[in-house]
């Protein structure tokens, strides 16, 4: 169990997710500045420079060549890291596709930011949402100390899947905020992350082979089970890593699911990233105000964590998801997840749609409270709210 | 297969091969003659890593590969971005990249992968200084999605896309110099090579290899597909292309230009000896081949007052 000193530090999110790129011994890192990713690569930058990382730094000429250049050091061997928010995963999407295709455990820190138009710089989480059939995995931090454990974690799970993942945090909200983030010393990050052993290196000269040809119809479809396959095998190699960050370093991250207060609630608020800090806190004042409610915090959202919903789902009468994010023509993106996670199940509970926040609105404990009753009335059989609730919507 | 030596010296060029039999490239494709002799400079300590283009299905469909190198397939546009990552990597790792005994990176792509949606990556490949050779086999069009116009089609060429017509809707756009986009980012080597002068593009290999940061090189690489031409006569429109100074052979090496024999020797021949020979140009009229023939000499002269003054 832990009995390390840990290095305490107040650092930002961003910072966060560059100390743990440094922890985590990346060999090249690729990215573009965009805001408000910009600073993760800034403070890379500045550990090469004082000699604090032996790093590859290529500071191309856009998102999309960041990517083809961290899948061309990935393919050749090297653990490699960037980071982009909004526009810029937008512009790597093509490639996004190309490092799960070739296998490739790239990790990426997404900063979760609104897309333009109207051009905006804060928090949203549809940019990242957008990229869930690219065959990336995608873990969500609450807090600045969950992008650092998440960078860290995201390494290890995708080395032994070998598919790439994907670290999201808010615009903001946690990459310019501080906060205590308590980094673990490098040997022990060492023995928690050894050296990538990769399925293929661009390197090995001794049996010539390629990667990516050409795959006719009679082989494609095996090439995309097999990923299919090994997101499948991801879930069980997120909760066994997860374990042991928590066995090692005291935080657990064993389940997909954080569950909060959820053990007696008749509904739990489900939803994504650092939203989910300020629900937790309305949660204890919904408590104690005689509210039996709870909160779940997707921590993976890929691969989804079906198994662990449906076990919560059985337990509670409603789940009010949380959607700070929209597809359009549908619903919440999470909203839908969770419905079809649960459809053919025998859990039924009254599950309900809030969109909030979008483009870094802020939703508050006093929001959280509205669309609490807002369900209470729901569950009661009372007048309510359409099924999908625009909260902020200013009308008239 | 044994040879003896006193043939093996008379060979002009390298006798091993990394670039096998079996490959699917069209009869005549001066484009999979170029990546043979690529192989042949380099050899096995090779990775070569290609873009969508002709190439991609040259080498052989999964799990079958024409090379006896490593081989990176990936996205059109990609290119010089994933030879810096591959590069990078090396050199995270420590291992030796160009030079006699170093890891050759190598980008073999396209001309509408290099000068139309690879240009950017090109650039950034360039100006951050990667150890790799960018090689862009120089075949006139998308010859793979079926002969569409790209920046690198010359004036009067018939393609898919201009297809001639009674509107005589041809290209109506000079060839892009991209050579010359390549050398303002003061590059240390590039040079313009052709399948007809192996010798030559072999060499250019080489010093490519040797110079230190990045290499660019231009190989004109005849299509008989997209060309409309005979199949046997690929390797004599790449010898027109340079005699008639469509396609002067040149090096850009630390600032100086030099133009190679035989671009030297004599003046041009006219433009139609390299033009007849191709059904892609039968639709020109006589303005037409007037237009190209002015623009082809104006560039040649372009190029000789470059050579003397920077030479």
């Amino acid at each position: 169990m832990s009995g390390y000193e840990p290095i305490r530090k107040v650092i930002s999110g961003n910072y966060a997710a560059a100390y743990a790129a440094r922890d985590a011994r990346v060999q090249v890192v690729a990215a573009y500045p965009i805001t408000p990713q910009t600073s993760i690569i800034e403070k890379i930058a500045e550990f090469i420079a004082n000699g604090e990382a032996d790093i590859q730094y290529v500071p191309v000429e856009s998102e999309h060549s960041a990517m083809a250049a961290c899948i061309g050091a990935s393919a050749t061997g090297a653990r490699a890291f960037t980071a982009t928010s909004a526009q810029g995963l937008a512009l790597m999407h093509e490639m996004l596709h190309w490092a799960s295709g070739a296998r490739l455990p790239i990790v990426m820190v997404d900063v979760n930011r609104a897309m333009a138009p109207p051009w905006s710089v804060w928090d949203d989480q549809t940019d990242s949402l957008a990229q869930r059939d690219t065959g990336w995995m995608q873990f969500y931090a609450e807090n600045n100390q969950e992008v650092y454990d998440g960078v860290l974690m995201a390494f290890k799970v995708a080395e032994q899947v070998n598919l790439p993942a994907m670290v999201v945090e808010s615009a903001f909200i946690l990459s310019h905020t501080y906060d205590v983030v308590e980094m673990i010393p490098q040997k022990l990050v060492d023995e928690f992350l050894p050296p990538r052993e990769p399925l293929y290196d661009l390197a090995d000269f001794s049996r010539p082979f390629s990667v990516g040809a050409l795959g006719t119809p009679d082989d494609y479809y095996e090439f995309r089970y097999k990923i299919a396959r090994a997101m499948e095998d991801a879930v069980k190699v997120i909760r066994d890593v997860g374990k042991e960050f928590g066995e090692r370093f005291g935080r657990d991250y064993g389940s997909m699911i954080e569950l909060y207060r959820t053990e007696d609630a008749d509904f739990v608020f489900l939803g994504l990233g650092s939203l989910m800090g300020t629900v937790k806190q309305a949660v204890d004042v919904l408590r104690e105000e005689g509210y039996r409610v709870g909160a779940a915090k997707v921590r993976w959202f890929r691969p989804f964590p079906k198994r662990e919903l449906y076990e919560l789902a059985k337990t509670v009468d409603g789940i009010a998801v949380l959607d700070r994010n929209y597809s359009f023509g549908m619903e919440g993106i999470l909203f839908t997840e969770t419905k079809a996670a649960l459809y053919g199940t025998d859990a039924h509970p009254l599950v309900r749609n809030y969109i909030v926040g979008l483009g870094g609105r802020d939703f508050t404990v006093k929001d959280i409270r509205n669309v609490a009753s807002d369900m209470m009335k729901a569950m009661e059989g009372g007048e309510t709210s359409e099924e999908i609730l625009w909260y902020h919507l200013k009308r008239g | 297969m044994e040879v003896p030596d006193e043939i093996k010296k008379r060979l002009t060029l390298p006798f091993e091969e990394h670039f096998y039999a079996g490959h699917t490239a069209c009869q005549g494709c001066g484009a999979s003659l170029g990546l043979r002799y690529v192989l042949k400079a380099y050899g096995r300590k090779t990775i070569v890593v290609i873009p969508a283009c002709c190439s991609t299905i040259i080498a052989g469909a999964w799990p079958y590969s024409t090379l006896d190198a490593n081989l990176f397939h990936t996205a059109f546009e990609t290119t010089g971005a994933v030879i810096s990552g591959v590069e990078a990597a090396l050199k995270a790792r420590g291992i030796k990249v160009k030079g006699e005994d170093g890891v050759m990176v190598v980008g073999w792509a396209g001309d509408g992968g290099t000068a139309d949606i690879g240009l950017q990556a090109l650039s950034g490949f360039i100006e951050r200084g990667h150890d790799a050779v960018y090689i862009m086999y120089d075949n006139e069009a998308y010859m793979n999605t079926g002969i569409q116009r790209s920046s690198s089609t010359p004036y009067g060429a018939w393609t898919t896309n201009t297809p001639g017509g009674k509107r005589h809707f041809l290209e109506r756009r000079h060839k892009k110099k991209v050579i010359d986009i390549v050398i303002a980012h003061r590059i240390p080597y590039a040079a313009t090579a052709s399948d007809a002068y192996p010798e030559d593009f072999l060499r250019k290999l080489k010093k490519a290899q040797k110079t230190p940061g990045p290499s660019f090189i231009q190989l004109f690489a005849p299509c008989p597909t997209g060309w409309r031409s005979p199949t046997d006569k690929s390797i004599e429109l790449a010898r027109l292309a340079v005699q008639t100074a469509y396609f002067p052979l040149f090096e850009y090496e630390n600032g100086r230009y030099r133009i190679n024999m035989p671009s030297t020797k004599k003046d041009p021949k006219p433009i139609e000896e390299f033009l007849k020979l191709q059904g892609r140009f039968k639709y020109m009229t006589k303005e037409d081949v007037e237009t190209l023939q002015s623009w082809v000499l104006a560039e040649w002269e372009r190029l000789k007052k470059l050579a003397e003054v920077f030479g």
